[in-house]
C-alpha cells in the first residue's frame, strides 16, 4: 500500500475499474485470469469478490473469441471492458479489433456503434524478451474507428477508463507494464479527464519533448538533467494517440521551435513518424532545426538486461537528442 | 433487337478475349444458356445470355480481345435470322485493333496512336504545362514524344510571359542558403535576405538566432496554450540571457581600457551647438560613434566576425548601438555603414534607432552589426566592459564624461575625460590590435574638426 | 450425438410461403448476375443459388427479437430477414438509399432495425460477435436467440473453435448454422478437414449438434425451430450442419475448375425450389407453384432495380461521417 495521499499506477487502475463496475450494471470485466487470479498484473485483485463471476468474468485463452464477444455484447447493449492481458496477445484478436470493432460503425453507415473498452498492458523494460515486450499502440493508432489512449499518470490511470466507457466507440487502453509500481498523487478526487487533449507535463522554452505512456517518466527525468545544463525542456504527454491532439503538438513547437519525439515503438512507420509528419503539415515554419527521434532500436527486444536497455529509449538518449535539437554541444552521435 | 455483350466477370476485368462461340446464327437461345467461352486474365469462363431469342449475327470473331461491354452478337427476339453476313467484319472491331488512318504528318499525334506516342509522364507534363501534344514534332525518329520535347515546347510557350518577379525566393536547394523553416519565416516577416545571413545551425544552416540575434522566443511557456504570445518582457530577457550566456560561454573575452581626454571634443561641441538650433544640436555620442566607426574602419581586424573558427572581416562598419528598452532589456541594432556617415547623419540615425528600438520596430537587417558600442555615460558609471555580441569580435564601452584632474603641458588642470574600454574576442583579436584600436579612437577624438568634416566615401584609412 | 430431425408432412400454406421466399432469393440473385455482367454491381459478388433452403428455413424459425449474423453470401438472409429488396439492391449499386448507404456492398448488408448483423466477410469473423450478442442477452436475461451462419470452411478457423468453446462453456443462446456446401472457395471439404463429420466435430464442445438436409427447406425449418426452442429453454448453444450445395461458382470470377459438371448436375436434381414445388404438387397444391410466383417476383425485382438505379450515389462529402459516433460529448 502507498503512503497517505499517494498511490500507485496499479492501484489507480484498480480504483478506476471498481468505480466503473459500481457505476453501471451494463459494465463487466472479461479476460484471461481477471477473476480468481486477480489479474495477471494484480490490477483486478479483489474485484471478483466484490462484483461476482458474471461481471468479473474469467475467459478461456481465446483472445479472438472474447474480444469478438465483447464487440457483440457492446452491440447487444452492454458496456464491456475486455482485458487482453498484454498487447502481445492482442495480435490473436487483431481480426476482431480491426475488421469488426473499427469498421462496423462506418460500414453500416452509422447503424452500429461499438461501445467497447479493451485494456492491455504494453511495453518492454522488464526482461520479458521478444514475444512479451511489444509496444504496438502506434500500430493500433493507425486504424480509423478506434480511439487509442495511453495513461501515464496515476490520474489518467484512475480516470481514463471512465471517459473511455462514456465513449460510444471502441477505445483501446494501453497500460505500460513498467508504470504499474510507479507512485503518484492519489487521484481519487482529481476528477474526470478529457481524452481529446494532450497535457504539458513540464513547461519549458528551449525544446519540446513529445512522448506518451511509459516514456513519460524518462522524458521528465531527461528534462531535469537538461535543466542543469541550461536547456529548458517542455514535456508533452500525448495521452491519446488516436485522435492525436495536433493543436497541442503545434502549440508546443511554436513555443520552443525544437522538437524531440520519444516513442518506445520502433522508428519505421511508428507513431513517432506520424507526430513528425503532423509537425511538417501544421508547424513546418515553426521548426528551427530537424526534429529528433528517440525510439526503440529496430530489433526484437532481447532478454538480457544490458541488451534490453540498449534497445530501449533511455534518459540519456533523450538528453542527447535534446541537445542536438537545440544545437547545443555534446549531442554528437544521436 | 437485343445485344449480347462482353460480360464483366470481376471487378478487375476490363477486357476479355472471345475464345469460342457455342452458338451460331439462327440458333435459338434461352436466358441462362451458355453461348460463348471467354478468356479473362485469370481463366476461361463460360458465359451466359440474359435474354431469350434467336442469334441474328455474331459480331466478333474468336480470338478477338474486346473491352467489357462490347457487343458480341445480335439477338433477334422474334424470328429466324435474315441472311446473316459473315461475322466479325473489321469495322466492328474495337478501336485499338483498327488500322490508323492514312496519316497526314500534323495529325499523327491526334490519331488513334496518340495515346502510344507519349508516356503517361509525358502526357501529364504536357497537361501541366498546357502543351498540346498534337502540335509537337518529336525529335525521336521513332515518333515517340519525350519529356524534353514538352519542356522545349513549354519554354517557348512561356517566353512571352513576364519574367518572374525579382523578389521571388529561390527554391530551396538552389543558390539560397540552407535555413530552418522557422528562420525562413522570421526572415520573410522581417524582410531579411537569407543570403546575407551567416548560419550557425547544423551544417551552417541559418537558424532563428541568426536571423534575429536577440529575437525573443515566441512566448513564455505554461500549461495553457493561451500563453502563446504572452509575456514579451520575460521572453526578451530570455533572449538576451541566451545570447549573453552563449557569448560568455564561447568567447574568450579580454579587456582593455583607456582614459580619453575630451577637452578638445567638448569645446568643439560647445561651439558647434551654440550656432545650431536646439533641435539640431549634437550629443557627445555622435563624436564617440564617429570616432569608433573610423577607428574600426582603420583596424579591420576589430570590425569582423568569428565564424566557423575563423575571422571574417566585415568590411563596412555596421555600428551596433546598445539601446536599453524601457521595459527592460537591451537591443543592439546597428547604424549601417557608419564610417561613411556625417555627425549629423549619425545623430539622426541614432535618434531614429532609439525611437524605433523602443517602439519595437527594429528591422532585422539592422540586427547584424559588425561591432557594437555600449554607452553607459548617462548612467554615471565610470567604465563599462561589455559582453561581445556574437559573432562580432569586439564591443566598445563608454563610461560617463567627467571632470578629472589631468596633467596638461606639465600643469595639473581639470579636463572632461571618459573611460573607453574594449572587450575583444581573443580568438580573433590580440591585445596589440586592441591597443592600437583604442589609441586610434582616442586620437580621433582629439581632432573634432576632422571628425566633423564630411566623410569621403572613397577615402581609405 | 447427432440426430437428424425427420422431414414432416407439409402444410400447404407454409410450404407455398417458403417456396415464395426461395424464389424471391433465387430470382434476385439471378438479376444480380446480370447486373454484375453489365458492370452495374462491382466488387465481389457471392451467390447462394442452390442454397436458398438454408436461409429460408432457419429465418422462418426465428423471432423478430432474435439476432442474425451471416456471411458474405447473405443476400437471401438479408431479404428473408425483412430488409427491403429496394434497400438491398440500392446497396449493391452503391447508392445512398442502400441499407448501408453504399458503404458495404454485396458482402456487408446490415440492418440494426432488423437485428441483422451482416454481412461479415472475414471467414469465421462473425462467430465471436454472435457469441457476444448472445452473452449480452444472457446477462440481461432476455429470451433471445442469435443465429450465426457460416460456411464449413470456417470450421478450420481458430475463431470457430474459440467461439464454440466459449458459447458452450457459458451456455450462451447461439444457434450455430453451418452452411456446408462442400467447398471452401475451391477447396473440397475432405481436402480441408481431418474430420469431415462436422456435427461430430461440433459435438466435441459438449453441444447439441444435428445434421440437416439443407436442400429441404421444411426439414431446415423444423430443425431450426427445435434448436431455437432448446436454446430458449436455457439448453445452451446448438449446432446445425446444413448440407447444401451452391450451383454457381464461388464468386463471379470463379472458373469452377475444382469440381466437375456431373457433380453440379447431380446436385441440381436436388434443387430446393424444385423439390419443394414437387412436394406442393404432390400434396395437391397448384400445378405450377413456381410459375405462379414469377410475375410477382419479377415485378418486385424490377421495382427494386428501378429504385436503385434512380438512387442517389452516396455523396463524397459524407465519406468521413461515422468513422466515430456523432454524439455530443
Amino acid at each position: 500500500m502507498s503512503a497517505p495521499g499517494t498511490t500507485t499506477y496499479r492501484e489507480a487502475l484498480r480504483e478506476g475499474l471498481r468505480a466503473a463496475l459500481a457505476a453501471d450494471d451494463r459494465t463487466f470485466l472479461m479476460g484471461e485470469d481477471v477473476g480468481r487470479y486477480g489479474g495477471s498484473f494484480a490490477v483486478s485483485l479483489g474485484l471478483l469478490e466484490e462484483f461476482g463471476p458474471a461481471r468479473v468474468r474469467d475467459a478461456p485463452l481465446s483472445e479472438s473469441a472474447f474480444v469478438g464477444a465483447g464487440i457483440g455484447a457492446a452491440i447487444g447493449g452492454m458496456r464491456p471492458i475486455v482485458e487482453v492481458m498484454t498487447v502481445n496477445f492482442s495480435l490473436l484478436a487483431l481480426d476482431q479489433i480491426m475488421n469488426n470493432a473499427a469498421t462496423l460503425l462506418h460500414m453500416t453507415n452509422g447503424q452500429l456503434n461499438v461501445p467497447l473498452v479493451i485494456r492491455m498492458t504494453t511495453g518492454a523494460g522488464r526482461q520479458l524478451a521478444a514475444q512479451h515486450s511489444h509496444s504496438l499502440e502506434g500500430w493500433y493508432a493507425h486504424i480509423p474507428g478506434l480511439r487509442v489512449v495511453t495513461p501515464a499518470t496515476t490520474r489518467d490511470a484512475r480516470w481514463m477508463l471512465k471517459a473511455a466507457l462514456e465513449d460510444p466507440d471502441p477505445v483501446l487502453v494501453f497500460e505500460h507494464g513498467a508504470l504499474l509500481t510507479e507512485p503518484g498523487p492519489d487521484p481519487s478526487d482529481a476528477g474526470e479527464v478529457d481524452l481529446d487533449r494532450a497535457a504539458v507535463r513540464r513547461a519549458g522554452r528551449d525544446v519540446s519533448i513529445i512522448t506518451y505512456g511509459g516514456s513519460l517518466p524518462k522524458a521528465l527525468a531527461a528534462a531535469e538533467l537538461l535543466a542543469a545544463e541550461g536547456i529548458d525542456a517542455e514535456v508533452v504527454d500525448l495521452r491519446t494517440l488516436r485522435p492525436l491532439d495536433t493543436d497541442a503538438i503545434v502549440a508546443t513547437v511554436a513555443r520552443t521551435h525544437h522538437v524531440v519525439v520519444v516513442d518506445e515503438g520502433w522508428r519505421s512507420g511508428g507513431i513517432n513518424a506520424e507526430i513528425i509528419a503532423r509537425i511538417n503539415d501544421h508547424a513546418f515554419f515553426e521548426l528551427d532545426g530537424p526534429v529528433q527521434r528517440v525510439c526503440t532500436l529496430e530489433v526484437p527486444i532481447p532478454y538480457a538486461q544490458h541488451l534490453e536497455e540498449a534497445a530501449l529509449p533511455q534518459v540519456h538518449d533523450v538528453v542527447r537528442a535534446s541537445r542536438i535539437a537545440v544545437g547545443a554541444a555534446g549531442g554528437s552521435d544521436g | 433487337m437485343g445485344e449480347f455483350r462482353m460480360p464483366s466477370l470481376g471487378a478487375d476485368m476490363d477486357r476479355g478475349t472471345l475464345l469460342e462461340w457455342r452458338v451460331a446464327p439462327g440458333d435459338v437461345v434461352r436466358r441462362g444458356d451458355i453461348v460463348a467461352l471467354v478468356d479473362t486474365d485469370k481463366s476461361e469462363v463460360e458465359v451466359e445470355v440474359f435474354e431469350d431469342g434467336t442469334v441474328a449475327e455474331l459480331l466478333v470473331e474468336p480470338g478477338t480481345e474486346v473491352p467489357v461491354g462490347t457487343p458480341l452478337a445480335r439477338l433477334d427476339p422474334t424470328g429466324p435470322p435474315s441472311a446473316a453476313p459473315p461475322p466479325a467484319a473489321p469495322s466492328h472491331a474495337p478501336p485499338a485493333a483498327a488500322p490508323a488512318p492514312a496519316p497526314a504528318p500534323e495529325t499523327t499525334a491526334t490519331g488513334p496512336h496518340a495515346a502510344r506516342t507519349a508516356s503517361p509522364l509525358v502526357r501529364h507534363l504536357a497537361e501541366v504545362e498546357g502543351v498540346d501534344l498534337a502540335g509537337l514534332e518529336p525529335r525521336d525518329p521513332s515518333g515517340l514524344l519525350h519529356r524534353d520535347d514538352i519542356e522545349r515546347a513549354a519554354a517557348t510557350h512561356r517566353a512571352p510571359l513576364a519574367s518572374p518577379p525579382a523578389e521571388v525566393e529561390p527554391p530551396s536547394g538552389g543558390r539560397g542558403p540552407s535555413a530552418s523553416p522557422y528562420a525562413r519565416r522570421l526572415a520573410a516577416e522581417a524582410g531579411v535576405d537569407l543570403a546575407e545571413l551567416r548560419g550557425t545551425g547544423p551544417a551552417g544552416a541559418v537558424v532563428a538566432r541568426d536571423v534575429m540575434p536577440t529575437a525573443p522566443p515566441t512566448a513564455a511557456v505554461s500549461d495553457a496554450p493561451s500563453a502563446r504570445g504572452g509575456d514579451k518582457q520575460a521572453s526578451t530577457r530570455l533572449a538576451i540571457a541566451r545570447v549573453m550566456a552563449r557569448s560568455k560561454r564561447e568567447i574568450p573575452h579580454f579587456y582593455l581600457s583607456s582614459t580619453i581626454d575630451l577637452a578638445a571634443a567638448s569645446r568643439w561641441l560647445e561651439l558647434e551647438n551654440d550656432r545650431r538650433p536646439p533641435e539640431h544640436r549634437l550629443l557627445p555620442a555622435s563624436l564617440l560613434l564617429r570616432a569608433t566607426a573610423l577607428a574600426a574602419q582603420q583596424h579591420p581586424g576589430i570590425n569582423a566576425w568569428w565564424i566557423d573558427d575563423e575571422v571574417q572581416l566585415a568590411g563596412d562598419v555596421d555600428l551596433g548601438v546598445a539601446i536599453s528598452l524601457r521595459s527592460g532589456g537591451v537591443v543592439t541594432p546597428s547604424i549601417t555603414d557608419a564610417a561613411h556617415r556625417s555627425l549629423d547623419d549619425l545623430m539622426t540615425s541614432l535618434r531614429d534607432l532609439v525611437q524605433r528600438a523602443r517602439a519595437g520596430n527594429v528591422r532585422s537587417s539592422e540586427l547584424q552589426g559588425s561591432i557594437t558600442v555600449t554607452n553607459l555615460g548617462d548612467q554615471g558609471v565610470d567604465a563599462v566592459f561589455g559582453v561581445i555580441n556574437p559573432p562580432q569580435v569586439a564591443i566598445v564601452g563608454f563610461g560617463s564624461i567627467a571632470e578629472r584632474p589631468v596633467a596638461h603641458d606639465g600643469m595639473l588642470t581639470v579636463h572632461p575625460v571618459l573611460t573607453c574600454t574594449l572587450s575583444a574576442d581573443h580568438r580573433a583579436v590580440d591585445g596589440h590590435l586592441g591597443s592600437r584600436f583604442l589609441r586610434t579612437l582616442a586620437n580621433l577624438l582629439q581632432e573634432p574638426d576632422a571628425l566633423a568634416a564630411d566623410p569621403d566615401p572613397g577615402a581609405g584609412p | 450425438m447427432t440426430t437428424t430431425p425427420e422431414s414432416v408432412d407439409i402444410d400447404l400454406p407454409i410450404a407455398l410461403d417458403r417456396l415464395r421466399a426461395m424464389v424471391r432469393v433465387r430470382r434476385f440473385e439471378e438479376r444480380c448476375v446480370e447486373l454484375y455482367s453489365a458492370s452495374a454491381i462491382r466488387g465481389f459478388l457471392h451467390l447462394a443459388i442452390g442454397e436458398e433452403a438454408v436461409a429460408a428455413g432457419v429465418l422462418a424459425a426465428l423471432e423478430p427479437d432474435d439476432a442474425v449474423v451471416a456471411t458474405y453470401r447473405e443476400h437471401g438472409h438479408a431479404l428473408l430477414r425483412g430488409l427491403s429488396m429496394r434497400s438491398i439492391m440500392s446497396e449493391m449499386l452503391g447508392m445512398q438509399e442502400g441499407c448501408c448507404g453504399g458503404r458495404g456492398g454485396s458482402m456487408h448488408l446490415f440492418s440494426a432495425e432488423h437485428r441483422f448483423y451482416g454481412g461479415n466477410a472475414i471467414v469465421g469473423g462473425g462467430l465471436p460477435v454472435a457469441t457476444g450478442l448472445a452473452l449480452a442477452d444472457q446477462m440481461q436475461a432476455r429470451d433471445r436467440v442469435t443465429a450465426c451462419f457460416f460456411g464449413e470452411g470456417a470450421m478450420a478457423e481458430g475463431e470457430f473453435h474459440e467461439s464454440m468453446n466459449l458459447a458452450a462453456l457459458w451456455e450462451l443462446p447461439v444457434l450455430f448454422c453451418c452452411e456446408n456446401n462442400l467447398y471452401a472457395m475451391g477447396t473440397a471439404l475432405d481436402r480441408s478437414e481431418s474430420q469431415v463429420d462436422l456435427a461430430l466435430k461440433a459435438s466435441s464442445y459438449a453441444m447439441a449438434a444435428w445434421v440437416v438436409d439443407g436442400m429441404d427447406v421444411i426439414a431446415v425449418e423444423h430443425a431450426a425451430r427445435a434448436a431455437a426452442a432448446q436454446i430458449r429453454a436455457g439448453g445452451g448453444p446448438v449446432f446445425l450442419e446444413l448440407r447444401t450445395y451452391r450451383f454457381r461458382a464461388h464468386s463471379m470470377y470463379d472458373p469452377d475448375r475444382y469440381r466437375d459438371k456431373e457433380e453440379i448436375e447431380r446436385w441440381r436434381e436436388r434443387d430446393p425450389i424444385a423439390l419443394l414445388a414437387a412436394a406442393i404438387v404432390a400434396a395437391g397444391g397448384p400445378a405450377d407453384p413456381v410459375g405462379d410466383l414469377e410475375a410477382e417476383v419479377a415485378a418486385e425485382i424490377d421495382d427494386a432495380v428501378a429504385f436503385a438505379e434512380a438512387g442517389t450515389p452516396a455523396p463524397v462529402d459524407s465519406l468521413t461521417r461515422f468513422v466515430t459516433s456523432e454524439v455530443a460529448r
